[in-house]
């Protein structure tokens, strides 16, 4: 018979084990975004370039990651690509999907962004003979990051939540964990429940610590250098 | 070597189909104080923004200082200029903008800084010294760490013409730059370039809607109307004794508002 009463010394015996294994979530997570963030930047300049060609490829390659599947992504990688003589670890895997998947949804906040900065702006640029390097980097992204903050943070923490999906090339993150945890003691309730709360606590952490980088976000005197 | 600042040469530029102006042929001396009036959308601000590289052209030549700006000439064959000749022609070149665009997110000085050093390669001491050299030239020094939201649209203004000067160009290129401000603010940046006109050391094209102003500086005055040159001349004959009866009817609905 299953028992669905709560086991508090089942839970407080796995909940060290999941924090380990959170470990390797947010590892995944945080270096999923800064590749994402890259990824993201790189795409959105290319779609402004002015060979047309490489802004349509741009574009395409965006669409194409959108539109498919995060799993399908990390399937490929995981197991097609070893056939071309790229054999990934797990993590490394698990970054590199989570990086593209979200850098093209970054690229398209980073596109606006840099899109809503006054036409003016570039004309100064321009007459006072910056570089596009200097434009972009001193004029351009230090006044479109502010816009961009909300709807960047947003995907990254979509993208915290969709680490369990990572468990299906056995990573061993939290969800997987917690699923062995739950087969070995014929107990699935605690570990579940917990994963999920975890999950609760550090979202909603997240989501505040971003409202408030955009609110204190100085409108004056933020500059990259 | 050109005695021009300024040529444009046989210019034709278009927007999609409708053809702003077409063998339009225009010169400015060398130190030459031009100022360029005439009813709104007939084009006056797009020569200066030809010449600042913000707009291109669709036939003809355009030359800054005796240089092709929108041509280059390379093994004897002309070619579309590429980004690095249109960095030197720039070189020539300040702008000062209707709508000032400013830097928002930096200080005064920086705005003024900026380019001298990322560009000219001045290093930060020599950049802020200049800077604040001309700030106290506009009579800003005490703004230096100001933000431009700090400032009215007078001293907005009057950084913009710093930063523009910052470049030690040639060429000042003024697109209405009072346009844009409250009546009581306008003389501030008037005399400005006032004590500009009068050092002799530009080459100044302003287009401007101050007939008055453009009258007392300007060595001459061009009405330009539909893509061309209608009268150009002395400031006296212009607004003494235009001879064209386009020129008096614009003057007129000026002088009667």
């Amino acid at each position: 018979m299953i028992e669905f009463e709560w086991n508090w010394a089942f839970a407080w015996e796995v909940l060290p084990l999941l924090l380990d294994a959170c470990k390797i979530t947010l590892q995944a997570t945080l270096l999923g975004s800064v590749l994402a963030i890259v990824i993201g930047l790189l795409l959105a300049l290319l779609r402004r370039s002015k060979w047309k060609a490489v802004g349509y490829t741009a574009y395409w390659w965006m669409e194409f990651v959108r539109s498919t599947p995060l799993l399908v992504q990390i399937y490929f990688l995981y197991y097609v690509a070893p056939e071309w003589g790229l054999n990934l670890s797990p993590m490394v895997t698990g970054v590199l999907a989570l990086g593209m998947h979200y850098g093209a949804y970054l690229s398209e906040v980073f596109r606006s962004g840099i899109d809503g900065v006054d036409k003016g702006q570039w004309e100064a640029s321009i007459a006072l003979n910056l570089s596009p390097y200097r434009t972009y980097r001193d004029v351009i992204l230090p006044q479109a990051l502010r816009a961009m903050i909300p709807a960047a943070g947003n995907y990254i923490i979509a993208m915290f939540k969709e680490t369990p999906q990572l468990s299906a090339i056995t990573l061993l993150e939290m969800l997987q964990l917690a699923k062995i945890m739950g087969s070995e003691n014929f107990r699935y309730l605690e570990p579940f429940t917990l994963v999920g709360l975890i999950y609760l606590v550090l979202s909603l952490v997240a989501s505040t610590a971003i409202r408030q980088a955009e609110r204190r976000f100085p409108k004056e005197g933020f500059t990259l250098s | 070597m050109s005695d021009f600042a300024v040529e444009f040469d046989n210019v034709t530029k278009k927007f999609g189909d409708n053809v702003l102006f077409e063998h339009f042929n225009f010169n400015i001396r060398k130190n030459e104080v031009v100022s360029i009036i005439g009813p709104s959308g007939s084009g006056k601000s797009t020569l200066l923004r030809i010449l600042m590289t913000l707009e291109s052209i669709d036939a003809g030549m355009v030359r800054v200082q005796g240089e092709s700006l929108w041509h280059m000439q390379k093994n004897g064959a002309w070619l579309p200029a590429d980004e690095r000749h249109l960095r030197k022609c720039r070189g020539h070149m300040g702008m000062v903008f209707q709508h000032f665009n400013l830097f928002p997110h930096m200080t005064v000085l920086r705005n003024i800084t900026e380019a001298p050093i990322h560009v000219l390669g001045q290093s930060k001491e020599e950049a802020r010294a200049n800077g604040m050299e001309l700030l106290r030239t506009v009579g800003l020094a005490d703004k230096a760490d100001a933000y431009p939201s700090r400032l009215s649209g007078g001293q907005k203004q009057r950084v913009g013409i710093a930063r523009a000067l910052a470049m030690k160009p040639s060429i000042l290129l003024l697109d209405e730059i009072t346009s844009a401000l409250d009546p009581e603010l306008v003389d501030e940046v008037l005399e400005v370039i006032r004590k500009l006109a009068a050092e002799d050391a530009y080459t100044m094209m302003l287009v401007t809607h101050e007939m008055y102003f453009a009258r007392e500086i300007s060595d001459r005055v061009c009405f330009f109307d539909a893509g061309q040159i209608v009268e150009e001349g002395p400031p006296e004959q212009i607004f003494n004794a235009p001879n064209h009866e386009r020129t008096r009817a614009f003057l007129n609905s000026f002088l009667n508002i």
